[in-house]
């Protein structure tokens, strides 16, 4: 137990460790050895690491744990190795890796913790600590909550520096050359006479010494390659075709599969009548799976087209077939019983309400589908003694565990490929496609299958966004916000999700008022309460999880007692801030939009403000009001990330995060009749398109001590600031998404 | 039946009525187009047929009558076909799944129109869907693909 009290007071260790033909640097793990997947040739008591460096005679290997969900994961990472290591990215291959428990991600446990991101006291840290070590323990190699940049940001860089000073100390041990006389750049060691030896060099001398772990980071002031733009290692084969993503990925005798599911999610099948598709051509095997069937075929189209062509009794919905009976469930939630987190409580709320003039509103947030553009699939070859998966996933860890489960295989024989995506935006931290390959291909040993979800069916079967209602209450006086009380019901996102894994939620689901309570205002009067809804439809993180539906709330609520006080939005969100990084957020938004300038007739603009995940993002939001419908003409963000690591990557993340929250609150639903969503393509489901995309004004802060991520922050401020422009430019408050349930958009 | 693609003959023995896409990526392996929607919705699935951008997820190989173009046969990473360069050069990518169809699209349009305005490029380009949000370095690297045509 000593080795795990010591790793656990420490964040992490860097070590060294001799691969075959060479040399790996990375994570010491504190666990059994035979779990590390690239160390499985090593002799028990051997080091045992968790690599992120590895040079061989093949070259180095930057190996990089987080999945690249389309949001440039892979290069970051790669260039915060590369940064210290003194080598250049295109002399490098990058390898996500295979699953391992040492591949932990320190920061997503953060935002569990009841503690709000601008609260860094002590007793904060101290908490962030402990949930840091159940993490560990967990072995959650997750990707998610904005987590890959500052998860490896120190990590990362130390494995590269350690790797460097440690093939220095070899340099010097072949050379004869003193340390202190050798430099580093583009992947060698530089003697002092010009000559040099290369990292593979050297690599088989750096195996037998003691790796230098004694390294100080370079300050940013001497980057080469951080903060500055950088090429994405993909973008080339991002450009022309040849990025093979999980649909694309080929394996040797594989067959193609499709499943057809009770579109009621999670409801039985009470039978079918397969007798059209057996004799339809190409068809191979019709597998009965749970919830549902597979279907195998020599083509994924030709498994598609029989799997339509079969006849199904499928049971009732485990949830309300329409609507009406979620809504009524969320109403019913806003009672004692069911408070599930009250994070915040300052002044004395109910005292101020009593006897004022009380300003009162009710908001709704629908379901949402995450439907990145490439369908869901996985790959499983399923042997007597060995699993194979190959697939996109942010939780490789928990796909070996349920394949291992499913298969009876031994845990340590399921080998997870991990893929390249086409967005995930939260839907690869589910891995029923896995399961569901896994029910197929155990009936057909040896013979990889993979399955391919129809469009339809990865949006059916798409566990949504929560659903969520927010009742507010407040007190305007003296042209000033005096009283703020909000009231936030939702089923637990957290426990749905957790729930599939076989886990529970160890204490109350914090993301029921994310992007609510922690909202850095000074509001005399500030109370902020969760209630937890039960269980509706099955539910999933959705790219800003709480803070989705949360921040639209809890600004646009706060926008309308400005208005009714007859302040002025910016003004008076910057009066009662109290957190300074944040407020410098908004006033750079103010001077970015120029704020108060004339816009002219039947224009209007709106600000919104949320931190979430840590970051402070301010968004101001400018549109028309057209005689065909409200048209966004301009949008200006600026967010604290503590430090832009990568400038292209961070302004394509920010602009997309900001159409994705606009896109969806134009005109994106997931709605049940009968127990089935009804919108199962994208002609229903449309998002924003390049036509109504405004012109997007990025600017990274760096007044923060911490460094954060850029993927999810910029979505919960965007719904409020559109819907704020909307109200200054037409008079109309919209208090439910999708906005065009109540307006046109051209 | 027969079908070329990428200058480059096949001899496919499918139904008249599959989709050229799944001929393209089940039959033939060539994974460039991809599959989003299958509804003529997303664009991700856009090859040229004699040059003129369409959705294979839409047209039955069947009545494919001419020679087939996807973006694995538009330029290749070691040569790059302007629009490619442009994409590389503003590294439009964030997924990437939608971009083989968005670069398919934009070459087919600026055959037709090499000097676009930001109108013509909204209504050229809102037909592919970008689930990332790439539109903004979409518009730029139209433009810049325009300009290096013209100047060729
Ligand atoms: S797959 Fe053809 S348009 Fe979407
Ligand atoms: S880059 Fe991901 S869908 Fe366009």
């Amino acid at each position: 137990m000593g080795r795990v009290t010591t790793i656990a007071r420490r964040t992490f260790l860097i070590g060294s460790v001799a691969v075959a033909g060479g040399v790996a640097f990375g994570a010491y793990m504190y666990k059994r050895p035979g779990e590390n997947p690239l160390m499985a040739d090593l002799e028990e008591g051997e080091a045992v690491i968790t690599p992120y460096v590895k040079i061989d005679a093949e070259g180095v290997t930057l190996i990089t744990p987080r999945t690249d969900l389309g949001q440039g994961a892979y290069s970051v990472q790669a260039a915060l190795i590369a940064e210290e290591l003194d080598i250049e990215l295109d002399q490098v291959r990058v390898d996500p890796g295979m699953p391992s428990p040492a591949y932990y991600n320190t920061a997503l446990s953060e935002e569990g913790a009841p503690f709000r991101s601008t609260d860094e006291s002590f007793m904060a840290e101290s908490v962030r600590g402990v949930m840091d070590v159940l993490m560990k323990f967990l072995g959650m190699q997750v990707t998610g909550g904005s987590t890959s940049v500052p998860d490896g940001y120190e990590k990362l860089r130390t494995a590269g520096a350690v790797a460097r000073e440690t093939l220095k100390a070899a340099a010097s041990q072949k050379s004869g050359v003193p340390v202190g006389q050798l430099k580093t750049a583009k992947g060698a060691v530089q003697l002092p006479d010009g000559s040099q030896l290369t990292y593979v060099e050297l690599a088989p001398v750096a195996a037998t010494i003691r790796p230098v772990t004694n390294v100080t980071l370079r300050d940013p002031s001497e980057w080469r390659l951080l903060g500055k733009p950088m090429r994405r290692h993909d973008i080339v084969a991002k450009s022309t075709g040849t990025l093979p993503y999980g649909v694309d990925f080929k394996v040797d005798g594989m067959v193609h599969a499709t499943v057809k599911l009770n579109p009621r999610q999670g409801g039985a099948m009470n039978g079918f009548d397969a007798s059209a598709a057996e004799n339809m051509r190409g068809v191979k095997k019709i597998v009965p799976i749970t919830g549902g069937v597979g279907v195998v075929a020599d083509n994924t189209w030709r498994a598609i087209q029989a799997a339509n062509a079969i006849e199904f009794d499928w049971g009732p919905a485990p949830y309300p077939p329409e609507m009406d009976g979620h809504w009524e469930a969320l109403g019913n939630s806003f009672n004692d019983e069911q408070i599930e987190a009250r994070n915040r409580d300052d002044g004395d709320v109910e005292t101020a309400l009593a006897g004022a003039d009380v300003i009162e509103a009710e908001y709704r947030a629908p379901y949402l589908a995450h439907a990145p553009l490439e369908p869901i699939s996985a790959i499983v070859k399923v042997e007597d003694d060995r699993v194979d998966v190959w697939t996109g996933t942010q939780i490789p860890r928990f796909v070996q565990g349920n394949v291992a489960k499913l298969t009876g295989v031994a845990f340590d024989d399921v080998y997870v490929h991990v893929l390249y995506v086409g967005g995930s935006f939260g839907h690869r931290l589910e891995d029923e496609v896995v399961k569901q390959a896994v029910e197929i291909a155990r009936e057909m040993k040896g013979t990889p299958v993979k399955l391919t979800y129809s469009r339809e069916e990865d949006m059916i079967h798409d566990f949504p966004r929560q659903i969520a209602m927010a009742r507010g209450r407040g007190v305007v006086k003296d042209g000033k916000v005096d009283t703020y009380d909000l009231g936030i019901a939702m089923p637990s996102v957290i426990a749905s999700q957790m729930g599939r894994q076989g886990l529970s939620l160890p204490g109350p689901d914090t993301q029921i008022i994310a992007g609510a309570w922690e909202q850095p205002f000074a509001i005399p009067n500030y109370r902020m309460t969760g209630y937890r809804a039960p269980e509706l439809a099955p539910i999933s993180s959705w790219r800003s999880v709480g803070a989705s539906s949360n921040g639209f709330f809890h600004d646009c609520f706060l926008d309308e007692l400005i208005v009714a006080a007859g302040a002025d939005p910016l003004e008076e969100r910057i009066r009662l801030m109290w957190h300074d990084n944040s407020r410098k957020v908004l006033e750079a938004v103010g001077e970015m939009s120029g704020w108060g300038s004339d816009l002219g007739p039947k224009r209007g603009r709106g600000v919104a403000f949320c931190m979430s995940f840590g970051v402070a993002t301010a968004e101001v939001v400018e549109v028309t009001d057209t005689d065909d419908g409200i048209k966004i003409d301009k949008v200006f963000v600026a967010a604290e990330v503590g430090r832009v690591v990568d400038p292209v990557n961070f302004d394509n993340l920010v602009k997309g995060g900001v159409i994705w929250g606009l896109g969806h609150a134009m005109n994106c639903e997931i709605t049940y009749s009968d127990g089935i969503a009804e919108q199962d393509n994208f002609h229903a489901f449309e998002g924003m398109r390049l036509y109504q995309c405004p012109e997007i004004e990025v600017r990274g802060l760096e007044n923060g001590s911490k460094i954060r991520g850029i993927g999810e922050p910029p979505v919960p401020p965007a719904a409020p600031a559109l819907a704020n422009a909307i109200f200054a430019a037409t008079g109309k408050r919209i208090r439910e998404m999708p906005f065009n349930k109540h307006i046109d958009f051209v | 039946m027969k079908l070329t693609v990428n200058g480059q003959d096949h001899e496919v023995d499918v139904e008249e009525d599959m989709p050229l896409l799944w001929v393209l990526r089940d039959e033939l392996g060539i994974t460039g187009p991809k599959y989003g929607c299958g509804i003529a919705q997303c664009g991700a699935c856009t090859v040229h047929v004699d040059g003129v951008a369409v959705r294979s997820c839409q047209l039955p190989v069947g009545a494919v009558e001419y020679e087939v173009t996807t973006i694995e046969g538009l330029g290749t990473p070691d040569a790059l076909h302007a629009v490619q360069a442009a994409w590389v050069e503003h590294q439009v990518a964030q997924c990437g799944y939608c971009q083989s169809g968005q670069i398919m699209a934009a070459a087919s349009f600026l055959e037709t129109n090499d000097d676009p305005t930001d109108a013509d490029i909204d209504v050229a380009m809102s037909a592919n869907l970008c689930r990332c949000g790439t539109y903004p370095r979409i518009r730029e690297a139209v433009k810049t693909a325009a300009k290096n045509l013209r100047s060729a």
